[in-house]
């Protein structure tokens, strides 16, 4: 039997994608983790630490 | 009512080109160039103005100039440009149909009656509060309304592009995964969607404060929010920036990304990270505590940094390799000096990737640190630094970009080419020298936004030192250079896009979906995969005249740095 000469594209579609590629290809789960990263630790922290700030009297 | 499927293809590059989306990529790119026009002409006035010698506004007209300098270069131009950027990255190359085009017309109907809005606000002269706009500094309700219409507008723009991507997968016009050019494109969008929600949430309601029906808006809690969006819109250009130097290293030299893994995953970092890095815009204020300034700052933003420096690395790594196996494989910079310097489409981009790396970068990093932030805070450095990112950086690589666009997309021919080659640059190094003379004053305190540093008639008065003042004149002189290259750009692309000699031969046909599908991969034979870059580079190296480059890049990092904490020690003498 002759070795295969090429890598067919048939041949990738058996092998699963691996998780971080499939990550990659989702630009609707890259949007919420963009989105959701900047509101928790900036936006949300920042805003909690100015409410924090006791009133002047 | 039918969806439109005319396509065309341009004859010179294979590109495909939907006719919805051609028309909406030069209404947007042309709407750009306009809001460059007015805010180059402002550029002049204002540096006119910073030239101590010349000092050529008054100080009302001073403030309305640059609040509009501002506005209309670094809020319309880039974003419209970027827009344009956004659908050029969705249906050109992913050979697609543009989703939505009517919500596309709608959005960009929006941002053009918005930038109209602010301008006049601004030129009436009540709203002179400078781009940043800080509450409780107040502007005429139509200067928010104008911005809060502009950013509407743009977010439909970003969700055309990304409707745009789930017709191309369920239309089958490409395979796999989308390509790199466009994954840099899907970052910015990413950003973008952030930024503009932060806008809203901040505009909205000092819109309604300027109109009487909110009764205070807490400055601290405004600056706060205001810098997710005025901060993330700098890294929307980033990304679309970075993009850009992808493409056009692929469009120039056929180069392919050294690792598409490893230039993806830095666009991961992006995403996650340099949003967060708009803490440092803050770093000097009191009532947000330490941790969130260096947690937001130092951690993330260093990730976020990392990221621009794998870009700036593999791009012109991926130039090198593409140089090389050309032959061009002689010593360390053989790929370098044999590279089209006279082709403004290279030189532009390459401009921008080292003024951006070396003048804006390090200057960033060093801005970024909450101790060394004091030396500069509030300086003109500052300006400093983001003329050398924002306008080395992204609209050199803008207007490079249109250099490739007017034949392939306009359908013209450049007007002017003498002067095109030599366009990139008088821009990009009379920016360059510009910004380098904007943080060197800045170092020497002089202040940004600031009509007189003379003080001439105050009570407390200062005196700069006299080099302050030289740094000064070199900064306008050097502005000037810049101004005359931005002529030279609006001259060539405004010429070659009304009366270039036109170019046939891509006309707009109708394509079913069947035939509008990718064909499957070609297969690639082993031994080509195996042996890639077989024999070039030097000692095992393929690019070792970017690690080269590299190492000069680290050097001038650590030495900045440490003068600056050297400086730091000196500035309040505590024997
Ligand atoms: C030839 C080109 C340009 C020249 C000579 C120029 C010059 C200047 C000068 C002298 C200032 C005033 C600094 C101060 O007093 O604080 C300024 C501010 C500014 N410029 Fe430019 N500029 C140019 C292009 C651009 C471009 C292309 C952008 C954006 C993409 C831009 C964005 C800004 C911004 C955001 C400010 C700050 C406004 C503020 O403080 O509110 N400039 N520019
Ligand atoms: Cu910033």
């Amino acid at each position: 039997m002759a070795a295969p000469q090429t890598i067919r594209p048939e041949d990738e579609a058996d092998e699963p994608v691996p998780a971080m590629q499939q990550l990659l290809d989702n630009p609707f789960l890259l949007l919420f983790i963009g989105i959701a990263m900047p509101t928790v630790l900036y936006v949300v922290w920042g805003v909690m630490e100015i409410v924090g700030i006791p009133l002047a009297r | 009512m039918a969806i439109n499927r005319n396509f065309r293809t341009c004859p010179t590059t294979g590109l495909v080109f939907h006719e919805q989306a051609d028309r909406l990529i030069r209404w947007n790119a042309v709407a750009g160039v306009v809001s460059l026009l007015v805010g180059g002409v402002l550029a002049l006035l204002v540096t006119l103005t910073r030239w101590p010698a010349v000092h050529l506004l008054p100080a009302d007209w001073f403030y309305l100039v640059l609040t509009a300098h501002g506005l209309d270069m670094l809020v319309f131009w880039i974003i419209f440009f970027e827009i344009a950027v956004l659908y050029f990255c969705g249906a050109v190359l992913l050979r697609c149909r543009i989703a939505a085009p009517r919500w596309a017309w709608l959005g960009f109907a929006l941002m053009v009656i918005g930038a109209v809005t602010n301008n006049v606000a601004v030129f009436r002269g009540d709203s002179s509060v400078m781009f940043t706009s800080y509450a409780p500094m107040g502007a005429h309700p139509a200067f928010y309304l104008g911005l809060i219409l502009f950013a509407v507008g743009a977010l439909i723009g970003c969700f055309v592009f990304l409707g745009t991507l789930v017709v191309a997968r369920s239309e089958g016009t490409f395979h796999g995964s989308l390509p790199l050019v466009t994954f840099g494109a899907v970052t910015a969008c990413i950003i973008a969607i952030f930024t503009i929600a932060s806008g809203a949430i901040i505009l909205i309601p000092t819109f309604l404060w300027s109109i009487g029906l909110v009764s205070h808006i807490d400055s601290l809690m405004y600056r706060t929010v205001w810098w997710a969006f005025g901060h993330s819109s700098q890294q929307i250009n980033v990304a679309a920036h970075v993009s850009i130097w992808y493409a056009i290293a692929a469009i120039v030299f056929g180069a392919k990304a050294l690792s598409e893994r490893v230039s993806r995953t830095a666009f991961l970092l992006y995403i996650c990270f340099l949003q967060l890095a708009s803490a440092h815009h803050l770093l000097a204020d009191p009532g947000l505590t330490s941790n969130w300034k260096i947690f937001n700052t130092s951690y993330a933003m260093y990730l976020a940094v990392l990221a621009s420096m794998v870009h700036g690395l593999t791009v012109p790594g991926a130039i090198e390799v593409a140089q090389r196996e050309k032959g061009y494989n002689r010593g360390l910079f053989e790929w370098l000096r044999k590279a089209p310097w006279g082709n403004p489409v290279f030189s532009g981009m390459f401009i921008s990737l080292v003024g951006f790396g070396f003048l804006g970068g390090i200057s960033g990093v060093m801005m970024g640190t909450e101790q060394l932030n004091l030396i500069i805070h509030n300086t003109i450095y500052v300006p400093g630094h983001f003329h050398a990112t924002v306008v080395v950086g992204t609209t050199l690589a803008f207007m490079s970009m249109t250099y490739f666009l007017i034949p392939v997309l306009f359908r013209r021919e450049l007007m002017f080419p003498g002067l095109a080659r030599w366009q990139p640059y008088l821009f990009g190094l009379g920016m360059s020298s510009f910004a380098l003379f904007m943080m060197g004053a800045g170092t020497l305190g002089v202040p940004r936004r600031h009509w007189d540093i003379t003080f001439a008639g105050n009570p407390l008065g200062y005196e700069f030192p006299g080099t302050a003042y030289l740094m000064m004149g070199i900064m306008a002189l050097s502005g000037i250079v810049a101004v005359v290259g931005g002529i030279a750009y609006l001259l060539i692309t405004v010429g070659s896009v009304f009366f270039g000699k036109r170019i046939g031969g891509s006309e707009f046909k109708a394509l079913s979906v069947r035939e509008g599908r990718a064909s499957p991969p070609a297969p690639q034979p082993v031994a080509a995969a195996i042996t890639g870059h077989g024999s070039i580079g030097i000692g095992g190296f393929v690019a070792p005249g970017t690690f080269t480059l590299a190492l000069v890049f680290l050097v001038a990092f650590v030495l900045y740095y440490f003068v600056n904490w050297k400086y730091l020690s000196t500035l309040w003498p505590l024997s």
